[in-house]
């Protein structure tokens, strides 16, 4: 009874389509691909180990080298030391010269220095602008005024370097009457130009993220704007202002380009913010392209990189954590 | 997103009896005209020290620009692009830098976006959330982020001249000296982990934007977990993934720490024909002419012409990537998400 009805022969083919598709396996690389892609995700990680072995690796022979160790030790290098021709000990960053002298103090309170000068400036206009946009931007200003600041943080730090060193150093001079035209204050001032936009970016999301609700509780007990801004809006997002500046810390500390250019690049250990002024990342970027390979200098070079890392690893890790904390009490997803 | 909280304005008289009196008590003495000015003043001082603060910002990133446009224009030309450095770097174009600078950008796009991409998917798609592997990822993105400029130049001289190119040549090149030494190649790749995190931020956000739905749909329609990502989820988050590569080549375009010891070179009479010649670069340009330059005043107009021609660069490939990323976002936002 080959045709009878058409009922099961429906069914047939739609059981025999089911089973075609069961049957169409997906090819193999299919698999390959998906392993592939599973490896390729973990060279994040495996960048930041071998920064960290590779810069430290060149850094290890000032531990245990007796050769480098006949130039420079750790000991000479955060103690201060009586050189010859010197009426007291002193700390001393003069890595060529006769009797080479490697002070690290000079680099690390010139980084310091800067950095806060950086800080002082970047972070009350960073939030501050952050603030504005928040509470007195229209939806449409916002839209505008968010990528231009962006734009800000796209400016190479080599162009902002150039602009302290030859236009802000000559205003700067001319307005304080300062000694030297290239200081750490020049230097702060234009590093705090890329620190804005981290801090801007970071501290609007942070507003934006304060639920909605506190802000109404606030007015709907009567609270002026100001009031609420102080002591709801600042406090409730005062996690994410933090890890803003952390990140902007962060990134003061690390730069280089702008604080090589601007800086003077005198190693004067002072207190005086308008000196000049040479920092631990300036300092490599001037001086490793003169070392001998492995040599004591190199060595030393490689051991501030190293310091150099660990300390902006600690600074953005606290920043980061601060983040995640944030976003996971506000509910948000990362 | 982040959302506008409108205050409303204090009706105009002040507020109804009914709180005034309420006021009176909660408060004592101070009376609501007092609390009404201060109120007011408060709310100004706010307006006003925000306000500003928001202005100074502007006007830094205008005067910096404006500067540099108003100095650099006298001196930039098509010549200036398309001619090499002559008289010392008194007179002539940019040529070989510019040259530089975008051969070592495409060496690093072609290195970092496959990879960055390749990431972004494995966490967004594949890996299971809040996995240990998942958040060392995400911790070693964050952090690679987060290092210093000058930290990626020396491990480029650490790992890539001093191990892999000096690997290299004792074992293909017989210890002779080819890619043991600074390269167009090693630049581009410590370029490249450089860019790393802005690639893969950008193409998780992207595929972050892509409607569940659309996964669902294609899982429903019986295609592999594979093929949902590669022909559906993938193209979608194509302009996220166009944003990050251009947000990556206008850092690698600017960046100068991290080549000073791994490829860049002040003067080369010819460009770079292998992969292991050094190169010329805009950023390093504007470095050594602004800081090593024996006259200044020669150098200056041809100076400000490279900032110009650098900033230029930059702007445009920002610009086009703040583009791209707002019209995905429009897109997304009309597909009910």
């Amino acid at each position: 009874m080959p045709t009878t009805n058409g009922g099961p022969e429906v069914s047939t083919t739609s059981l025999s389509g089911l089973g075609r598709l069961r049957l169409a396996r997906p090819p193999r690389w299919h698999g390959m691909a998906e392993t592939l892609i599973k490896i390729l995700a973990l060279s994040a990680i495996a960048a930041v180990i071998l920064i960290f072995v590779f810069v430290a690796k060149e850094a290890l022979p000032l531990f245990y080298s007796a050769v480098i160790h006949k130039e420079v030790t750790l000991r000479q290098m955060w103690l201060a030391q009586q050189w010859p021709g010197y009426d007291a000990p002193d700390h001393i960053w003069q890595p060529v010269s006769e009797i080479p002298k490697y002070g690290v103090w000079p680099l690390v309170v010139g980084t310091i220095k800067v950095s806060f000068i950086a800080m002082l400036v970047g972070a009350p206009l960073g939030i501050g602008a952050a603030l504005w946009v928040s509470q007195f931007a229209r939806p449409r200003v916002r839209e505008i005024v968010k990528p231009v600041v962006e734009l800000l943080a796209g400016i190479p730090s080599v162009v902002l370097g150039f602009f302290a060193l030859m236009v802000m150093a000559t205003w700067m001079q001319d307005a304080f009457g300062l000694e030297s035209r290239l200081n750490s204050l020049v230097a702060g001032v234009a590093l705090s130009f890329a620190i804005i936009p981290v801090i801007f970016t970071i501290s609007e999301e942070a507003f934006g993220a304060v639920p909605r609700s506190y802000v109404e509780a606030s007015v709907a007990l009567g609270a002026a704007r100001w009031q609420t801004v102080v002591r709801v809006l600042l406090p409730a997002a005062s996690p994410g202002i933090a890890a803003g500046v952390a990140l902007g810390l962060g990134r003061a500390v690390g730069e280089t380009m702008i604080v090589l250019m601007a800086s003077g690049n005198a190693a004067i250990l002072s207190g005086s913010l308008t000196e000049s002024v040479r920092t631990l990342a300036a300092t490599i970027a001037a001086e490793l392209a003169e070392v001998v390979f492995g040599g004591a200098h190199y060595t030393v070079l490689f051991y501030l990189g190293t310091l150099l890392f660990i300390s902006t690893f600690v600074v953005n890790s606290a920043g980061d954590w601060i983040i995640a904390r944030m976003k996971r009490r506000l509910g948000m997803s990362s | 997103m982040s959302q506008v909280v409108a205050f409303p304005t204090p009706p105009p008289g002040g507020p109804p009896a009914l709180s005034q009196g309420a006021q009176g008590q909660a408060r004592g003495a101070e009376s609501p005209f007092v609390r009404q000015v201060r109120n007011r003043l408060g709310d100004l001082a706010l307006a006003i020290s925000t306000g500003s603060a928001m202005a100074l910002v502007l006007l830094i990133l205008f005067v910096v620009i404006g500067d540099v446009i108003i100095h650099g224009s006298a001196r930039f030309s098509l010549r200036f692009i398309t001619s090499a450095p002559e008289q010392g770097m008194t007179a002539g174009g940019i040529f070989p830098a510019l040259f530089g600078t975008v051969a070592m950008v495409v060496l690093m796009t072609l290195a970092v976006v496959p990879v960055g991409v390749a990431t972004a998917i494995y966490l967004h798609e594949y890996a299971p959330a809040g996995s240990p592997v998942t958040r060392a990822v995400r911790i070693a993105v964050n952090n690679l982020a987060g290092v210093p400029s000058i930290v990626f130049g020396l491990f480029g001289l650490g790992f890539f001249i001093q191990f892999v190119g000096a690997g290299m040549d004792r074992i293909f090149m017989g210890g002779q000296k080819v890619f043991g030494q600074p390269a167009l190649l090693w630049a581009a790749l410590t370029m490249a982990i450089l860019t790393m995190p802005v690639v893969i931020v950008a193409t998780e956000e992207a595929l972050r934007s892509v409607p569940r739905e659309l996964r669902e749909a294609s899982l429903a329609l019986g295609a592999t977990k594979f093929q949902t990502v590669f022909r559906v989820v993938v193209p979608q988050g194509l302009p996220g993934i166009l944003t990050g590569t251009i947000l990556a080549i206008s850092r690698g375009a600017g960046e100068v720490a991290p080549i000073l010891f791994t490829g860049v070179a002040y003067f080369l009479p010819r460009l770079p024909a292998t992969l292991h010649d050094q190169f010329m670069h805009l950023g390093n340009h504007v470095y050594v002419l602004s800081t090593q330059s024996p006259d200044v005043d020669a150098t200056k107009p041809l100076l400000y012409a490279t900032v110009l021609v650098l900033l230029i660069l930059t702007f445009v490939l920002n610009l086009s990537a703040v583009v791209v990323r707002s019209r995905m976002r429009k897109r997304f936002a009309g597909a009910g998400h």
